[in-house]
């Protein structure tokens, strides 16, 4: 890694980050947010759109495909705390659905935290495939998402450039992991299903998903358009 | 992940000095190359060739023999401990399938590895060493079944940490990192069903991901595998004051890295 510089990068407001870091922002270091290596140069500001959002290029861009993925975990755990199955689950589940709603709303806080003034702008969800007073429908959401999110953490992290930003999708992904592992485990009790076949290949590897297939899948719960063209590749 | 794709994508010795390049360091090259790293990942190399060829850019394969044989151990120490385990007959018969599963995954991963450090970075796999797996006599895991359940868990919280600490050691090269990956979440997937499964069975009460530092009933020999579990400091924001949420459930949404050394600390208990 050539320059692996802390920076304020929710202090950056200039569209040109390039010529803006080019400058000096090394003096700005003070206020509170942080971080974005300088090592990518086509690291691109994504603009506003007038009609959904663009992820943006480099690590920025990377780093807002995961915080999409967060915000959709988020609003759909948020959404499962208010619902008939999780008002009548058993102790255990209630247990796990309430950690889940709090470890993906610290991830997604975290990500528009760390984006800064580069961050897409709140998605819109739309749950309405999903009864939440169902255990079934509930617990086979959580699944698909848990799932989705471990696979694209793992095909995106050949694209991040900075190992700061890997450690911290690799910090992510397991818990992801974790979860997913306990959903599976809450569908099918005491089976191999934690680690399915389904995922897992005969070299004992998980799948890992490109930024339009996790897309793709995501897009039947969002409904803000989401540019990734910009996404490395 | 098809093998002998793998090999062909992985294969430095067979390139000339620009796709070597690219293979070694895609991060550095990459502007300059554009998509061609796409182009020659699809050329297809017969495995026997890789090894005749004479070796290239060796500081850059060596590194990531180095850090592959370490991973290999690891994965060593945990199919050896599975297999005997099932060998034992000490697991009972609800949780057979678990640990076979578990069993099938470690194993394929040791053959895994030993593949790509020998035939495609032309390497020496690293042996599986001898295992004590009662730690000089403390503990019985295969008479005694909670404690199996509390090794396996301290070896399934090993890994994920074991390779998150060197992913940044392989990000050079894509194939390596993903498949590291690919690996790192599958430990991952076991660490939650065991710690659960040990939870529903009484013996500690502990959930699927890890709170705190805490190593809840484990014997305090482990408490190094948690240690650090703890951290609320990421990219320099402490994220319980970010968002208010508690610290027990921030601990919990990020697993920490362990460095080689302390897992090598951890893993020599067990080492005969």
């Amino acid at each position: 890694m050539k320059n692996d510089l802390i920076k304020p990068q929710g202090l950056v407001k200039d569209a040109n980050r390039r010529k803006f870091l080019q400058k000096g922002s090394l003096s700005i270091a003070a206020a509170g947010l942080f971080m974005v290596g300088c090592n990518d140069d086509e690291d691109y500001m994504p603009p506003m759109m007038e009609d959904g959002v663009m992820l943006g290029s480099g690590d920025i861009g990377i780093l807002n495909y995961a915080y999409a993925l967060e915000q959709l975990e988020a609003a759909f755990y948020a959404t499962v705390i208010q619902g008939g199955y999780f008002a009548n689950a058993n102790a255990e589940e209630k247990q796990i659905m309430a950690d889940l709603e709090k470890h993906e709303r610290a991830h997604k806080e975290f990500f528009k935290a760390a984006l800064g003034a580069s961050a897409i702008a709140d998605l819109e969800v739309d749950f309405s495939a999903i009864d939440f007073d169902d255990r079934m429908s509930v617990l086979g959401a959580a699944k698909t998402f848990e799932d989705l999110g471990v696979a694209a953490y793992n095909g995106a992290g050949k694209f991040i450039q900075d190992a700061g930003y890997l450690l911290i999708a690799g910090k992510i992904v397991s818990v992801e992991a974790r979860h997913a592992a306990a959903i599976r485990d809450l569908l099918n009790p005491g089976s191999t299903d934690f680690a399915g076949d389904d995922l897992i290949d005969a070299n004992g590897l998980e799948r890992t998903l490109s930024f339009s297939e996790v897309l793709s899948a995501a897009s039947t719960y969002v409904t803000t358009p989401i540019d990734f063209s910009q996404l490395p590749s | 992940m098809n093998l002998l794709k793998l090999l062909d994508k992985m294969c430095p010795d067979t390139q000339n000095s620009d796709q070597k390049e690219l293979f070694f360091s895609r991060r550095e090259a990459f502007h300059k190359f554009g998509d061609m790293s796409k182009k020659m990942a699809m050329a297809a190399v017969p495995l026997g060739i890789l090894s005749a060829l004479p070796k290239v850019a060796k500081a850059d394969t060596e590194s990531l023999i180095g850090v592959l044989n370490y991973a290999l151990t690891l994965e060593h120490l945990e199919y050896r401990y599975y297999q005997m385990g099932l060998d034992a007959g000490v697991i009972e018969g609800a949780d057979m399938a678990i640990f076979e599963k578990i069993r099938d995954h470690e194993l394929a991963h040791v053959n895994f590895l030993t593949e790509v450090v020998g035939n495609v970075l032309g390497g020496d796999p690293v042996m599986e060493p001898a295992f004590d797996f009662t730690a000089g006599g403390n503990f019985s895991p295969f008479t005694d079944y909670p404690t199996f359940l509390a090794l396996s868990q301290a070896f399934e919280d090993t890994g994920v940490r074991a390779y998150k600490g060197q992913a940044g050691n392989v990000m050079e090269n894509d194939v390596v990192l993903t498949a590291a990956l690919s690996i790192h979440s599958v430990e991952a997937r076991h660490a939650s069903m065991v710690r659960r499964l040990r939870t529903k069975k009484g013996h500690d009460s502990i959930k699927g991901w890890i709170t705190e530092g805490s190593n809840g009933t484990l014997p305090a020999a482990t408490q190094a595998i948690y240690d650090g579990e703890e951290n609320v400091m990421h990219g320099g924001v402490d994220v319980t004051q970010l968002t208010g949420i508690d610290s027990a459930a921030v601990t919990e949404g990020w697993d920490e890295p362990l460095n080689k050394d302390q897992v090598l600390g951890i893993a020599s208990l067990f080492l005969a």
